[in-house]
Formats: structure tokens, sequence, C-alpha cells
């Protein structure tokens, strides 16, 4: 297989995965609700605070995405599982690898179109007053790698099980940890010299620093990583099929 | 066209597949019987390549499936069992879906979902959700799906299951028109389906293969007697009793009943024995009467039968 139909295939892949999110009332009851509560909880602060600022707007995303990745990932291979629709996948001329990248795609995509339907919120606040760009941008592309991140999660997480609730919890129950690995919080009752490289290996100090407009390829290269390690695991899981 | 050599298959410590060895030739069509759990799903998920041998060797077109997965399911089409499919996807978008994935060139594509979708009847339903269809058709657009691309090699698990007659006459159709040209490996319960549909049985049993053949070689092989079939009017349990105490009796069984006094029995004479003036004799010396008297040419289903013992 050459380079071309290498990524022809995971292209075809992909439509259908995309498909299979847009097809999926779910999702759609999600993002609707995502949307409600982000809108309404940014702009019940706004006013009062009386700032030209996302910063609330972007504190709380990492907490929204918690629940909406998990949401988008459960179906994804514990629906393939239950409906045997995986043996058909699997015995079509297409490796592991490329199965998980289309379905990561896939719902990075659709996460990415939930994330601009928000482009009310800062299309509104700039029109209330002088907003600083740079924030904003660097904030929705934190939000982007962050969201991919809690996607390659909550896809290995899919892949363990045949029950999309369990797979929503257990998704729910990865992020939250990884998560909070790094915050402030939780390193309190930590060693002083634990404390640097816990909070590089939490999602959410990464995150931050891109939300403030501070582009370092350091936090780049740690979402990339991230990602990279749990789709990994993802086909490792699915080469290993339990019963392979 | 598939060699397969000394294949077995452990999960756990449970042996599902014992040392399998099979040769199917290009264009032919076998067919695959056994029992539940004999084996028969197992070694067509690993022809397939689904999942992998623990040791032996499996090759199709003369490629292995293990080394070469890639290519050896370029070669097959498959239908699991259950016929998945993706069911928020319209019959059309999911055939075009599998041609894209499978690698048609682009200007094939139409032309191509067409043929399959002639060959499998689906003209009706192509706009279709697939959850909206009836099995049957679901079960038509899982074929359309498998010969799309015009493999060398159909693997059909269970393919008429749940159908109704007619459905499972018309599927039955399919793949004879399919194996004229292509080898087609299929699995099912239904015995008659074998004699009618195939080239070649394989009988397997707990991971193993028992038997081997064209159809009527096995009904021969197992055979080489014939059962006779005799209603009786009397008691059943005396009437057993006496059938299986004749001296070239092998085993009476009762098998039917008209009502409670008349009952249908097989018996199954020792080797090489003409069992009908002995038998008739012997239930009239008793004072019963013979109401119905027949020879029974052993089935593929008595060979089954006693094959699977």
């Amino acid at each position: 297989m050459n380079k071309q139909e290498y990524f022809k295939t995971i292209y075809a892949l992909f439509k259908k995965e995309l498909m299979s999110y847009f097809n999926s009332p779910i999702a759609y009851i999600f993002i609707g609700v995502f949307l409600v509560v982000v809108n309404w909880l940014f702009f019940k602060t706004f006013f009062i605070i009386g700032q030209s600022s996302m910063r609330g707007f972007f504190d709380f995303l990492p907490w929204m995405f918690l629940f909406l990745a998990p949401a988008l990932t459960m179906r994804s291979w514990a629906e393939e599982k239950k409906s045997g629709t995986i043996e058909f996948l699997l015995t079509l001329p297409v490796t592991d690898w490329q199965v998980v990248l289309a379905k990561f795609f896939a719902s990075l995509i659709f996460l990415f179109t939930s994330l601009l339907l928000t482009i009310s919120v800062p299309i509104s606040i700039m029109y209330l007053g002088d907003m600083d760009l740079g924030p904003v941008i660097g904030g929705y592309l934190g939000a982007l790698f962050l969201g991919g991140a809690y996607l390659a999660l909550g896809l290995f997480i899919s892949a363990l099980t045949k029950n999309q609730i369990i797979a929503f919890v257990l998704g729910i129950v990865a992020c939250f940890s990884v998560f909070i690995i790094g915050a402030d919080f939780s390193l309190m009752g930590v060693p002083s010299f634990l404390a640097p490289i816990l909070k590089f290996i939490g999602l959410g100090s990464h995150f931050f620093n891109i939300s403030k407009g501070v582009i370092d390829s350091k936090d780049i290269i740690y979402y990339c990583s991230f990602i990279f390690v749990f789709l990994w695991l993802n086909a490792r899981i699915i080469e290993a099929r339990g019963w392979k | 066209m598939i060699e397969i050599k000394n294949l077995s298959k452990k999960i756990g410590s449970t042996v599902i597949l014992d040392k399998i060895n099979l040769s199917i030739k290009g264009g032919e069509i076998m067919g695959f019987l056994g029992p539940n759990g004999a084996g028969k799903t197992t070694t067509m998920k690993i022809i397939t390549s689904f999942w992998t041998p623990s040791s032996g060797s499996v090759e199709v077109g003369g490629i292995d499936v293990v080394k070469n997965p890639l290519e050896a399911r370029r070669k097959i089409g498959y239908l699991p069992e259950n016929v998945p499919l993706y069911d928020e996807m319209r019959v059309y978008e999911y055939l075009k879906f599998v041609a894209e994935v499978r690698g048609i060139p682009k200007d094939e594509i139409k032309d191509k979902m067409k043929k399959a979708i002639d060959a499998c009847g689906l003209q009706k339903v192509v706009k279709k959700p697939i959850e909206e269809l009836s099995k049957g058709y679901k079960q038509r657009v899982g074929l359309a799906q498998a010969i799309i691309h015009e493999p060398d090699i159909l693997i059909l698990d269970e393919p008429t299951t749940g159908l109704d007659p007619n459905q499972i006459l018309e599927i039955r159709e399919l793949i004879k028109k399919i194996g004229k040209e292509k080898t087609v490996i299929f699995s099912t319960h239904i015995l008659s389906e074998v004699s009618a549909t195939c080239d070649r049985t394989i009988i397997i049993n707990n991971g193993k293969i028992i038997a081997e053949g064209r159809p009527e070689e096995l009904i021969q092989r197992v055979g080489g007697e014939d059962i006779i079939y005799v209603k009786i009017k009397g008691p059943y349990e005396e009437v057993l009793r006496v059938l299986n105490n004749m001296t070239n009796v092998e085993k009476a069984e009762r098998v039917d009943q008209e009502d409670d006094r008349i009952f249908g029995y097989n018996i199954i004479p020792k080797a090489g024995f003409d069992l009908r003036e002995e038998l008739s004799m012997a239930v009239m010396r008793a004072g019963w009467s013979i109401l119905e008297f027949s020879k029974k040419k052993i089935s593929l289903e008595d060979a089954f039968h006693k094959l699977t013992k």
C-alpha cells in the first residue's frame, strides 16, 4: 500500500466515523447542553466583572470538556464491540492504527465544530468592548489541544469495554484524574521536589499556559505526546482484542 | 486456494481448534457443518485474519494471513454471523464506504456498487437507512458488501439463519451463482442446505474435523445400512424391548407417535443384514399390527448425528 492509498483509506474511515457523530442524537444533546451551559455560566458573571476578557470562559472550558469528550467517545469502540461491527471493520484491508487515527480525527473535528459554535461569545464581547485577541486565540487553541487529549484518553477507554455507560463514566474519571494531577490544589500535599514533575504531567497546567496567550513549544509537545501515547495504547488494545 | 495446516487455537486453557488440516480448491463451494461451539466460526475468524492462530498456518491464495493480513483480506469477502451492519447509514452510503475503504478506484465505485446492488436485489431499498430493513434485506446488504470488490473467496458465517424459507432459497441461489466462479465457504446448521448447495462438506466437532467429502460420499460412508421405519400399534416399552432384543438389530428407537397406541420406530440393522422379513415376523408373532413399513435411506442428518455423537 503506497502512501496515497494509506491516507485515502484513513479518509474513507474518517468520513464514516464523522457521519456517525453527526447522526448520533447523544452528540447533539451534549453539544446543545454544552453550549447552553457555557454561555449561561459565562455571561452570568461576565457583566458583574465588567471586563472584556474571555478568561472566565476558558477557565471552566476544561470542566465542560470533561463531560463532553467522554460523551463523544463512549460509543466509538464500545458500540462496535457490542454490535459486532468490529468484526466487519477489522477484516477490511485496514490496519488497527488507521482505524484509531480515523476515529480520533473524526472526534476531534466534531469537538472543533462545537468549539466553533461558541464563537458567539467572543463576537458578543468584541461588540461590547475592546478585547485583546491574543489570549482568545490562545485559549481556543489550548482548548483544542486539551480536548484532543481528553478524546484520545476517552477513545482508549472506549476500547476497553463493550458498555457505553462504563466507557462514559470511566472516561470522566480518567480525564479528571489526569487533569488534576498537576493542578495547584493537588500539589499542595506533595513533597516539593515532586511538584514540578507532576505539574508537567498534568493536563491542566499546560492548558492554563496556552490560554494565557503564550504558546510554548513545551506545551504543544506535551499535548502531542499525550495524544500519541493514548492513541498508541488504543491500537495495542485493539490488536490484543482480548482474544487474539 | 485456501490451505490450512495444523491450525490450532487456544483461548486461555480451552482448546477451540485442534490441529485442523484443510485444503480448499478454487471455485469450490464448501459447506462447513458442525454443532454450536464446534469451531466453525473460530476457523472463519482466523481465515479472515480477525483472530490469529495459536499455532499452525493459514494461506489464502498463497498469502499467509498472519504475515500479510491486509493482502489476504483483499482477496476475501466476509459476512460474519449475525450480519453486523452500521444501522444508522443508508444502504448506498454503507456500500460506498465499503468500496472506498477497499480501495476501489473512484471511477469504478459507481459501477461496482450497481453490480452488487443488482446481484443482491437491493434496488428497492438503496436509499433506506439500514436499521429500517427487514432481516432478509439486511442479510442481502451484508452479502452485497462481501462481494462488492469481487473477491476470489467468499466466507459466510451462517448466512441463512433467521431467514424465512423463501429468503433462504434466494440466498442459496445467490451462493450457487457466485460459487460458479468463486470459492465459497459457508457454515450452516441446515443439513439439507449442504446437500443442495455444496460441492464438498466438512463436518467439524469439538475443534476437530471428523469427516470431509462430497455430501453423497459422506452419506455413503456412514450409511451402507438402510434404516427401517415401522409404525406399530402396541405398547411402546414392550415393542422397543422386543425390537432391541432381535439378534440382528443394532439399535431400535422410537421416533414419533400417532396416538396413544401407535408409535413409529427407526430400526438400525447390524451391518449388512436385511431385517425386513425377520422384523415383520417378530412383530406379528408378538400380536401387534404393522401400520407402516418402509426403508429409509440414511440421510446426511443421520450421518451428522452419528459422527457428532
